[in-house]
Order: structure tokens, then sequence, then C-alpha cells
């Protein structure tokens, strides 16, 4: 998504009257009225058939390994075509490890640079900041794939990964041999991809935090810092708990530039040095090379697994940051 | 002051500039992409680059000419399939949209924009490549066409809100219809924005890689048809950068500063005009 933009959902108010009656009905029919409006609805009913046409076409496609892994098919962690058993647990393991990775780097460091933005910096500095950080949201996720490969990945096999290995290598986490690719490069290309969201969005909500709130923070005496941490960004901490939500929905179903660095094996280690799967990067990979149609099915099943949890938590996050823009009203 | 004090201000201090450190990283991250692919790729691109069809496997040389018009030619499909249902979608949230209905359209749409690309390239195989059986230029061009949508109807609808309702209200007190105040003064008072926000939206879909690659699929020539297999730049940045040799690397990295600069293109000059309209608004 290019423009990060909060869908603030208001109701419509119709914004011409509307004389009812038949005659005023025949006569807005003649003045072709009643004709624009049909047209427009059915190009927004468009989308709601498309919607339920994907869901279908999904769920259509899906029937083969639903009839015969049931709902095993999430919990099994064998996934050889070979022998067409598919459990896609690996996949769900690796989407989720390396999201989690991804917005445990990209939350604090996002946070951090939203309240820069919209509590300190000028304002001109501030929009000129954020006009580059909305252009890296734009970055297209092969270019930042290309770069994982080709700079990232051999940065961490080189000296992160021994690095961690010497220094917290008691931990699971950072034992094994050091590959480069991986959870953890997944992980760093994650939070490089959604930190602009999260950036974006909690600016514009620490910016709809009353004035007020502040100064009655530091007319109390409190310093700069804790007026924000502690007046101004629990007024807005569900707000940003909502980006957080959409930032994690987008690492959920990136595909591209984890495909390239994540290392492409469905095995479930403890180890973050270690090579994995994630869902997406499992359809972008197989489904060309789908060997029957049980195989291919449970690809889809996989992007039906992948379409509901993306969709659940991207519900969730709009309506936290819906409820807040509702309650910080210093904008309108 | 008491230490208690200076205690507070210096952890003041300390951790708001820690917050201008985070935004500097967020900064120095876009400006270390570009700065390194105009760096890198920079050096790799030629004439023939953009001239010339990729040589066969092995052999060095040649150049993405194929690869450049497919994506055109992908674009341009998913503007004639996204941009209508977008715009008209949006005429309807903001100028005949009710209550409920309107409600639930927005939702909906922001839910669709939310759904992983990926998943946008399973649909248009299943509904294009799955019946036809084989990959086409048609079905990549539907996948990048549903993703416009949502942003297209957002933004359609945002702009066309901003214009003021006095400027309907004079339309019809001079006696103008509904439809053609909308045709006639609502629409073109809100063009400009519009066409930037589809702008926004085509760039956006521009980089897309993972809904094309089961769609369009790939192709190291010209595309024959419309119904044919063609080749695009993300399409081609991926798998030359996967492939085992030093020649395609070079190549992909060509092919992504050429892909990052058109889309940051679009990008700069959409936002700078879209900030001019909103300050001009302001004044």
């Amino acid at each position: 998504m290019a423009t990060p933009s909060i869908a603030v959902a208001r109701p419509a108010p119709s914004r011409f009257p509307r004389p009812g009656g038949a005659r005023a009905f025949v006569e807005r029919l003649r003045s072709g009225d009643e004709i624009a409006h049909l047209i427009t609805l059915i190009f927004a009913s468009t989308i709601l058939f498309l919607t339920a046409w994907l869901v279908y076409e999904l769920w259509v496609h899906s029937a083969l390994p639903r009839q015969t892994f049931g709902l095993g098919f999430l919990t099994a962690s064998t996934w050889d075509p070979v022998f067409e058993h598919f459990g896609a647990l690996p996949f769900i393991y690796g989407t989720v490890v390396t999201s989690a990775l991804g917005l445990l780097i990209a939350v604090p460091i996002g946070v951090g640079a939203a309240i820069f933005l919209a509590e300190l910096a000028p304002h001109g500095i501030s929009e000129a900041l954020t006009f580059s950080i909305e252009l890296l949201a734009a970055v297209p996720s092969v270019i930042i794939g290309l770069l994982g490969i080709f700079v990232l990945v051999p940065i961490l096999r080189k000296v992160v990964e021994p690095f961690l290995k010497a220094t917290l290598g008691f931990l699971p986490f950072f034992q094994g041999p050091a590959f480069g690719i991986g959870f953890l490069a997944a992980g760093l290309i994650l939070a490089i991809m959604v930190v602009p969201f999260i950036i974006s969005i909690s600016r514009g909500i620490l910016l709809a935090v009353p004035t007020e709130q502040r100064e009655a923070a530091l007319a109390l005496g409190a310093t700069k810092w804790e007026s924000t941490w502690k007046v101004v960004v629990p007024y807005a901490r569900t707000g940003i708990m909502g980006s957080v939500f959409l930032a994690l929905a987008r690492a959920l179903g990136e595909t591209m530039a984890v495909t390239m660095v994540i290392g492409n094996d469905p095995k479930i280690s403890a180890s973050l040095f270690a090579p994995g799967y994630t869902i997406a990067a499992a359809i972008a990979n197989e489904f060309t090379e789908a060997t029957g149609d049980l195989h291919l099915q449970a690809l889809i099943e996989l992007g039906l697994v992948l379409f509901f949890l993306t969709i659940l938590i991207n519900a969730f996050g709009r309506i936290l940051i819906l409820v807040t823009t509702r309650k910080g009203t210093s904008r309108e | 002051m008491s230490p208690r004090l200076v205690w507070r201000k210096s952890v003041s201090v300390m951790m708001l500039s820690l917050t201008g450190v985070c935004a500097l990283a967020g900064v120095s991250v876009l400006l270390f992409i570009l700065g390194y692919l105009l760096w890198y790729g920079g050096k790799y691109i030629n004439w023939d680059f953009v001239t010339q069809l990729p040589k066969p496997v092995g052999e060095t040389g040649g150049g993405m000419a194929n690869a450049i018009v497919g994506s055109a030619k992908l674009l341009l499909l998913a503007a004639l399939t996204g941009v209508p249902v977008g715009f008209f979608g949006g005429v309807y949230l903001s100028e005949f949209g009710g209550k409920t209905f309107a409600f639930l359209v927005r939702y909906t749409t922001d839910l669709l924009n939310g759904v992983p690309s990926i998943v946008m390239g399973i649909f248009a195989y299943t509904v294009v490549v799955l019946p036809m059986r084989h990959f086409s230029t048609l079905a990549g061009g539907l996948a990048l066409g549903v993703m416009m949508i949502p942003i297209a109807v957002r933004s359609t609808e945002e702009f066309l809100r901003a214009i003021p309702t006095a400027l309907r209200e004079g339309a019809l007190a001079l006696g103008a219809s509904k439809w053609k105040t909308i045709v006639k003064v609502v629409i073109p008072a809100a063009a400009g924005g519009i066409v930037t926000g589809i702008m926004l939206d085509l760039a956006r879909v521009a980089g897309e890689t993972a809904p094309l690659i089961f769609t369009s699929f790939n192709n190291r020539f010209w595309s024959s048809g419309w119904n044919q297999p063609i080749a695009s730049l993300p399409v081609m940045i991926y798998t030359y950068a996967l492939g085992p040799y030093d020649d395609w690397h070079r190549q992909a990295w060509a092919a992504g500063l050429i892909l990052l600069l058109l889309v940051l293109a679009a990008n700069i000059v959409a936002r700078t005009v879209l900030a001019r309209r909103s300050t001009a608004r302001e004044m």
C-alpha cells in the first residue's frame, strides 16, 4: 500500500434533498438521476460481489485438502508433495515468528519516530521526514528483497549472527550454524517494510490528541518527555495499537521480500538463524510447480488461511483506529 | 535544582533524542536503498538494457525491453479493470450513498485493501488461468486491477467529499439535475485530486510481484498476445536475483533501479501535487 491512509468511516448524509412521491420519482427518472444512481450503485456493489467471489473461489478450490485432512491440515507438521502429506504448521509457525520478530523491532522504532515527528520536530522538518518515510512505504517489496539477499544476508552471516552467537549463544534462539538466510533475515526485512506504516498512522493519531492534554501535564510540572509518555501516548494508545495491528496484517501477507530471504525450508526450529518458510512464500514458490490437484489445492487452502488471518487482524485494527479518531477530536 | 529534577530533565532529553534517532533510522533506510541501487544498478543500465530482449541463458548482455513493455501492458489492463470500478464506486459513496449500504461498501473496501497480494494472485489464477488452461497477460492484469480498486474508491471518495456543498447547491439552484451537477461541477472540481490518487494507485501495483508469478508468469521473448504469458519488471527482478548467474544479478540491479525510479517519481509528483492542493485549500 503506497499511502498508509487511515480509513475513517463516517456516516454519509446525503448531500442532496430527496423529495418523495411517485411523481417526483418519475421526474428524477426523466432527469437521469435515478439512472446515474443505479450505475454507480452497480459499481459499488461490484466491490461487495468481488470480495464474496474471492472467498467463494478460495473455498471451492480448496475442497480436496479440506475433505482429506480436515482441521488436521492446520496442525500437521509434514509438508511432503511426493507422498501427498500436507500440513500447514511449519508455514503458520514461520509466518507468526517472522511477523512477531518484525513487529518486535518495528514497533519501538516506529512509535519513537512517530513521537518525534508529532511532538518534537518543527512543522517543516516533520513534513519532510514524513514525506520520505511514506516514500519508503512505496518501495516495491521485490526491491527490498533484492537488497535483502545481496546486502543484508551477507552481513547477517558474517557479522551479526556470529556476534549474537558469541554473546547470547546460550539462548535457544541464537544457536546453530549462521546461514544468513532464515527467520532473523525475514524478521528484519519485515521490520523495514512495516515501520513506515506504524510511523505514519501513529503520527496522525498523536497529532489528533488535544493540545490541552499536553498543556495540562506541562502546567503540573511534568517534563516534556513525561507529558508525552504519560499523557499523550496513553491517550492515543488504542489508535497506536490499531496501527500495530494493520502493520501485523501486512507483515503476515508480505510475500516477495520474505520469500527471497527466508530459506524456504518447511521446518520448525527454535533458532532464528535457521531457514524456515511462510504461508505466502510457500504459495509463491510452489504454485507453478504443484505436482497434482491435492498439492495445488493445499496451496490454495494456505491462501484461504492467510486470507482469514489478515482479514480478522485488519478488521480489528481498523476498529481500534476508528474508536480513537472518534475520541480524539482536536482535528474536527 | 534538586537532584530529582535534574534526573527527570536528563531522562526527558535522553528519551526525546532517542525518538529523533528512530526517525533518522527510518529515513536513512530509504536513503540507503536509493543510494545503493543508484550506485549498483546505475553501472549496468545502458542502451541495450532498455531496447534488447534477454539473451539465451548463460550468455552475457541483452536487456529487458520485453519486461518494460510487459509491465506497461499489465498496468494498462489493471487500469482498465480497476479504475472504472474504483471511480464509480467512489462517486457512489460520496454522492449517492445512504448509511448502512455505504458503510458496508466502505468497510469491505478497506478489508479488500488488506488482502495479501498473493491471495489476489490465487483469485486471478482460479478465475482466468484455470479455465483458459494457460498463464496469460489477462490474468495478471485482472489481479493487479482488483488490487487497484480499494485505493481508487477511497481516494475518489475523499476528493469528492472535499468539494464544498455550496458548489453543489449553486448548481442545483440554477436548475441543474443532480447527475448534471455531479458530472459538470463536482467531478471537474475534484478531477486533479482523483487523477493523482489513481496515479499513486498505479505506482503501487507497478511494483507488485506476488500476484504475477502464477498469472502472467514470465516470458523471455515478446509476448505474442493478450492470452499469452508476458514478462514484467518485478517478476524479472525476482527471477534474475535468485538465478545462478552474475550477469543476471547485474541485470536485476539495473531493473530494480528502473522500477524504483519510476515508482518514486510517480509518488513524488503525486504527493507534491496533493500537498499543494491541500495548502491552497487551507488558505
